[in-house]
């Protein structure tokens, strides 16, 4: 039996150290290589500040909106009847696997000065691209489909008899969905939106392209990495990521303790 | 008694029209939010890639530089898809069956890559494998960087699909068979793979989809040379960059419908399993 085991015990964690646990130790160790001083001033510079506020306010704006999307149209896929339905299911898991950098292409050509809506913005006097609003619908994109792929498979588990009961007696469409419905996919619902929030604050590619990437102004805490990187400044970027990384342990953490008992994916 | 009647039939009118204007809102608001955010963008980039004709088109996906990218994408997704089938079904494996302290920390160590932003995915695999590397490997600006980054960022798929399915396989069942006689290799073949099989296909598409979009964790440690390192979505990039909007949006259509076929296939393998389990 242990003879069986331990090749493989070896190949898995060999692989596991090789590509995920020694990368990290290293740049643990190589942040804090000369003290946490130079570390805690990369992460303190104004403009890394901004970046880290930035990501917030993008987050603050794309989960819950995304949390509202997931929920309604989940709810939408597992008990109301209408054509069109499969085509609604592929469009939701789209943006899984689209490449960010197309996402950002996408939204750049729209709102572009030769886009569609971007000549009447510009008439307007409403800047999206290289500003806040692309930023946040590039986000939204990328990070549409977590919350209702969590909700579909409870809400299909949970059935609808209860909501039924409810309905026969009395309870209205509201009623039916804060008192049955919702209660019985909160669990869904907060893993969705762990989910939701480390995409977002995790997102590069998209908002890469519709940023402008401004230093101190259209900069993400994910841009911030990557002008730090460029600019030489190893040990900045390092700083950065390490933010971000501890940021993604919390996000893990909060995964372990909210993640379905049945994993149904 | 036929008043009381009438009262409730009225009553379930009313609630089945309100149903029917809940539905209609719903899908309403369903529709608006899906064009606004993923159909409009998606229908003007199409129309970029197209707005200087077909002869155009064709020439920005087959130009020479293009082409290598979409060789080298596909290549190394594929390489990384059939290294995540092998390693991740053995780590799926070790972390069903076998004992070892420390096991529900390793368990959770393999969401990691989900949780990581990809620009410092690329950052973390820099520190050990960059040209500061203490263990003096070093990889950047190589064709083996693009298949570590795209390694890490797609670590988890495998693993978190075949582990449920593993769970879920009685050991007793494999005990027979070893008792009947059957050797290691024929259990695992007969029995372990078949039940695994839906689990590795579904995790395999899932990280071939990824692979092939990859951006953040590629940008810094691949060096984007033309022809050597630079995948389709540095490409694209790089397109955008220089103010060639007509040839990124041509390949980023090409980069779509490859996309698009990849989720066809976990949609098709989705469908295979369900339909298995029921059987």
């Amino acid at each position: 039996m242990t003879a069986r085991r331990l090749p493989l015990r070896f190949v898995a964690f060999g692989y596991l150290a090789i590509i995920l646990a020694g990368p990290l130790a290293v740049m643990f160790w190589r942040t804090f290589e000369h003290g946490v001083g130079p570390a805690w001033d990369a992460i303190t510079a104004p403009d890394t500040i901004h970046a880290f506020k930035l990501t917030a306010i993008i987050t603050a704006i794309a989960v819950p909106v995304n949390t509202v999307f997931g929920v309604v149209v989940a709810l939408a896929i597992v008990r109301k009847k209408f054509p069109g339905k499969a085509l609604l299911n592929a469009l939701i898991d789209l943006p899984l696997a689209l490449s960010p950098v197309v996402v950002g292409l996408a939204l750049f050509l729209l709102y572009g000065r030769e886009g569609w809506l971007g000549p009447w913005l510009d008439r307007h006097g409403i800047q999206v691209l290289f500003a806040l609003p692309s930023m946040v619908i590039a986000t939204i994109f990328v990070s549409l489909p977590f919350v209702a792929r969590e909700v579909v498979p409870t809400l299909r588990e949970v059935g609808d008899e209860q909501e039924q009961a409810a309905r026969t007696l009395g309870a209205g469409g509201w009623q039916t969905f804060w008192r049955i419905t919702l209660p019985s996919i909160r669990w869904a619902v907060i893993y969705g939106v762990v989910l939701t929030t480390a995409r977002c604050l995790g997102e590069y590619g998209a908002v890469a392209v519709v940023s402008g990437r401004l230093q101190g102004q259209t900069e993400t805490a994910t841009l911030r990495v990557q002008e730090r990187y460029e600019s030489f400044d190893l040990a900045g970027a390092y700083a950065v990521s390490i933010v971000l990384a501890l940021m993604a342990i919390l996000v893990l953490v909060a995964m372990t303790l909210f993640r379905p008992k049945e994993a149904a994916h | 008694m036929a008043a009381t009647t009438a009262t409730a039939a009225a009553e379930r009118r009313t609630r089945r029209s309100s149903d029917r204007a809940g539905t209609a809102l719903s899908l309403g608001f369903v529709t608006a939010f899906l064009t606004v955010i993923v159909l409009l963008p998606i229908a003007a980039l199409a129309w970029k890639s197209a707005s200087k004709g077909g002869a155009s088109f064709w020439d920005a996906i087959t130009s020479p530089q293009g082409i290598a990218a979409l060789k080298l994408t596909l290549v190394t997704s594929i390489l990384v898809s059939v290294l995540n089938a092998v390693l991740g079904t053995v780590t799926a494996w070790v972390l069903v069956r076998d004992r070892f302290r420390g096991k529900a920390l390793v368990n959770a160590l393999i969401d990691l890559p989900f949780a990581l932003p990809t620009i410092v995915a690329g950052l973390t695999l820099l520190a050990l494998y960059g040209n500061k590397s203490p263990i003096g490997i070093n990889v950047t600006f190589t064709r083996t960087a693009i298949v570590l980054a795209l390694m890490f960022v797609t670590l988890p798929f495998v693993v978190r699909t075949v582990q449920p399915l593993l769970q879920e396989l009685d050991p007793e069942v494999e005990q027979a068979a070893r008792s009947l006689g059957a050797s290691e290799f024929t259990v695992f073949r007969r029995i372990v793979f078949p039940a695994i099989l839906p689990g590795i296909l579904s995790g395999v598409a899932l990280a071939f989809a990824k692979a092939i979009g990859e951006f953040g964790s590629l940008v810094i440690i691949t060096g984007n040379t033309p022809y050597k390192t630079e995948v389709m979505s540095v490409y694209i990039f790089g397109r955008i960059e220089s103010g060639d909007s007509v040839s990124a949006a041509a390949v980023a259509v090409l980069l779509l419908a490859i996309s698009f076929v990849a989720l066809l296939l976990i949609g098709a393998v989705r469908e295979f399993s369900t339909r298995h389990d029921r059987a």
